[in-house]
């Protein structure tokens, strides 16, 4: 199983960046190797439809699990047209998003936030 | 003479210059404001015809799509998806460009039309008037502004515009011969008329500034008119009587004193635009 935390930056020590299509990393980690890869979110440099960008790279990652704060409308259906579960949570850091994952604390997120919710008010 | 009417900031009193203006000039007054219109409650023309304003979004016959991504790789707009099983289309992301049907190897991309909005045009005993209206949820104003400017058929227009400096205002303001930059003397009309101002110099069109809700003859407007070298065409006093007129729906030049006013903005409009 592939899970994907939006993370703020590139080590397992960093915080979980709570916004999904702006995102400032993918943390991927693979439950078999039990390793983490770091990748930058293509999402970040879209004019505009970043979440769908951010989304279509997790699809094409072949992930299973997303952890992330919140997420807009368009990440929300193109996630959930994939199959991919995802869950949420408040103030962690990678590892931690990932044991909480693992002991099921986590719950799963089934409506989103309105569109640009992650640019602060700016449309 | 097609005149523009901008400000940068919102509020400034643009609606209110075009349409009293389009009256004592007897210009058509165009209203590319779309995602809030509000020219025509003043001019109450009576609307004899509208129309639809559609664009082109693509749809994928599932037939002949074989799930490969060109679409979604070509889309510079991030409005076409795959998730796998099949291909998403974001309509409201779209710019109608066509690239995903070019790029489609396997002609599984059809385009359909999605109405955005319509245009109004309407007609006042002494001029024509038109409207864009842009749907209530839809992100896109452009395709309505370009489709209004390809309607106008009077040789004499005031072109009433969004406020900022976006896209939609480029769109309105191109091609005009002249623009009337409205603007009030605070700090976020004279922060906002900085900006409108780059704009339309970057954009070579002449123009000239008009400062609404104007307390003091001498103003921070009238020194950055001064510094810069911008003609004022005209102040536009902070009179409880023009919110009177305003709030009634009502034209300033109803009232004799104003009509007088504008009657001399619009003698030196003419006379800086012959000059320009």
């Amino acid at each position: 199983m592939k899970i994907c935390i939006t993370s703020t930056q590139d080590n397992k020590d960093s915080l979980v960046d709570l916004r999904f299509g702006r995102c400032q990393y993918f943390a991927i980690y693979d439950d078999e190797a039990k390793e983490f890869d770091f990748i930058p979110n293509p999402g970040i440099k879209s004019m505009q439809g970043a979440g769908i960008t951010a989304a279509q790279e997790i699809i094409n990652m072949k992930i299973d699990v997303v952890i992330t704060g919140k997420l807009g409308p368009n990440a929300m259906k193109l996630l959930k047209g994939s199959d991919i579960k995802i869950y949420s949570l408040e103030k962690a850091t990678i590892q931690e998003a990932v044991k909480s994952f693992k002991e099921n604390n986590l719950t799963e997120v089934t409506s989103s936030v309105p569109a640009h919710f992650g640019m602060g008010g700016r449309s | 003479m097609k005149i523009s009417i901008l400000s940068g900031k919102g509020g400034t009193g643009k609606t209110t210059v075009a349409t009293n203006l389009a009256k004592t000039l007897g210009y058509m007054y165009v209203d590319c404001d779309v995602e809030e219109p509000n020219g025509f409650i003043f001019l109450k023309p009576k609307i004899i015809k509208d129309n639809e304003v559609k664009v082109l979004v693509p749809t994928i016959d599932y037939d002949k799509c074989t799930l490969c991504g060109k679409c979604v790789k070509a889309c510079q707009f991030n409005a076409i998806a795959n998730t796998g099983k099949d291909i998403m289309i974001f309509e409201k992301l779209c710019h109608s460009c066509g690239t995903c049907v070019l790029v489609c190897s396997q002609d599984a991309i059809v385009e359909k039309s999605r109405t955005i909005g319509k245009i109004d045009i309407g007609e006042t005993a002494e001029i024509k008037c038109i409207r864009g209206l842009l749907t209530v949820g839809e992100p896109m104003a452009g395709p309505i502004i370009s489709q209004i400017k390809g309607m106008i058929d009077d040789k004499d227009v005031l072109i009433d515009c969004a406020p900022g400096s976006s896209c939609n205002v480029v769109k309105a303001i191109i091609d005009t011969d002249y623009a009337i930059l409205v603007t009030e003397p605070t700090k976020f009309g004279l922060h906002d008329l900085h900006i409108a101002t780059q704009l339309v110099r970057k954009m070579g069109i002449p123009f000239g500034v008009i400062i609404n809700r104007s307390d003091e003859y001498v103003n921070l407007i009238t020194d950055y008119c001064k510094d810069n070298n911008i003609t004022i065409l005209g102040q536009i006093p902070f009179d409880k009587k023009i919110a009177n007129l305003y709030s009634k729906g009502k034209l300033l030049v109803e009232d004799n004193e104003y009509r007088s006013m504008f009657l001399e903005i619009a003698q030196k409009l003419k006379g800086v635009v012959l000059c320009s």
